[in-house]
């Protein structure tokens, strides 16, 4: 199954989740600050375990960096 | 329309110190109550003045506000963070460990660097979220949304910028944009333009703050219009923070002494040569600025006035 992760075309298995992409971004086991949108969509933390990507999904993982002035 | 703060509220000269810090109610005069510009000296006005700044119900000891973007590094930014002695930073948010190395000091949230909100969290600040970068109410609203779930907060700092160039708000996407987070239960502090009457009905709509900006966002060239800016001070009901342009700590000084409530700044501490010792003097300059305008300072003239009487001189 092709999905895109933060722009790049990635290759997840059939079924994959939400919590399957943030944990392949190598993040820690409980990632603070991170947030994450399916085709615009926010996805909240809760529903990342059970929210099952589909065929071209566009997934945004974002997390805090400075900004700000 | 708001209930405004009179003109010279917080410097009438003499009585507020006259009559003391939090004393009763009594001292509270009507007059020049949503008076015009220009008669702030005219007067005493004055009324219980809160020391501290109070944002949404929320206290703050500290009245300036970092923002986080343009430090080298966050060793510097802990330095700011501790010379400036804010209790609150801007974030933004962006991509995680796309076309750099996963999860460094880029993106700042992986695991193998540390991240922006380890060294808030240590510095005791509290995380005020942005929306960055968004050109559209809808792109602002959604990153609001994410914002509020990656850092647990229902505070956004709303930016909707018009281009790249210049950085300026968009005044119809940010009006749109503010309106849907309001409902959607925000606690909205729009950065806007220095237009008295866009701050306004940005107030009206149930922002908490309204932050117009000096000049330009990394500008450094302080404060354009200072009239503008007390005007928007003269009629707002919520918290007024000086958001861009601050360049050094005159450019606090002069915000808070034209009675905005704090100021935002970080280009000017994140790029000086020496951040921490420019967040200590923005400091100072924000604290000197806000004994200014509660001192009273004494009305521009035309003319000189003399300190010493003329009677009694001796015939030399």
């Amino acid at each position: 199954m092709r999905v895109v992760v933060n722009g790049e075309d990635r290759t997840l298995p059939e079924g994959a989740t939400v919590a399957d992409v943030v944990r392949s971004l190598d993040l820690g086991s409980e990632p603070r600050g991170v947030a994450v949108a399916v085709d615009r969509e926010v996805v909240v933390r809760g529903a990342w375990a059970t929210t099952v990507l589909r065929e071209g999904a566009h997934v945004e993982v974002l997390g805090a960096i400075g900004g700000g002035r | 329309m708001s209930a405004g703060r009179a003109a010279g509220v917080e410097h009438a000269a003499g009585v507020e110190h006259a009559a003391g810090v939090g004393s009763p109610a009594g001292v509270e005069h009507a007059a020049g109550v949503g008076s015009p510009a220009g008669v702030e000296q005219a007067a005493p006005v004055a009324r219980p003045v809160a020391n501290r700044l109070v944002i949404a119900g929320r206290e703050f000891e500290s009245r300036l506000i970092l923002g986080s973007g343009g430090f080298a590094n966050h060793g510097l930014l802990r330095a700011a963070c501790a010379a400036a002695r804010v209790e609150l930073c801007t974030v933004a948010l962006r991509r995680i460990g796309v076309g750099g190395p996963r999860g460094g000091a880029r993106s700042g949230a992986g695991a193998a660097g540390r991240s922006i909100l380890d060294v808030l969290a240590e510095a005791g600040v509290d995380v005020l979220p942005n929306t960055a970068g968004c050109f559209t109410a809808r792109d602002a609203v959604r990153t609001a949304e994410l914002a509020r779930e990656a850092f647990d907060t229902d505070w956004i700092k709303l930016e909707v910028i018009g281009d790249d160039r210049t950085l300026l708000p968009d005044a119809v996407e940010l009006v749109g944009a503010a309106e849907r987070l309001v409902a959607d239960g925000f606690q909205v502090l729009p950065y806007t333009t220095d237009d008295p009457t866009l701050a306004r009905r940005l107030e009206d709509l149930g922002c908490v703050a309204v932050m117009p900006l000096g000049s330009p966002i990394g500008s450094g060239m302080g404060i354009c219009n200072p009239y503008n800016i007390s005007l928007i001070v003269e009629h707002a009901s919520v918290p007024v923070v000086l958001d861009a342009g601050v360049g050094t700590a005159s450019d606090a000084a002069l915000a808070m002494e034209l009675g905005c409530d704090a100021v935002l700044c970080a280009s000017a501490i994140s790029r000086a040569h020496d951040p921490a010792a420019m967040a200590a003097a923005i400091r100072a300059g924000v604290e000197g600025g806000r004994l200014a305008r509660r001192a009273g300072r004494i009305p521009r003239r035309r003319h000189a006035e003399a300190s010493t009487p003329m009677t009694g001189l001796p015939s030399l």
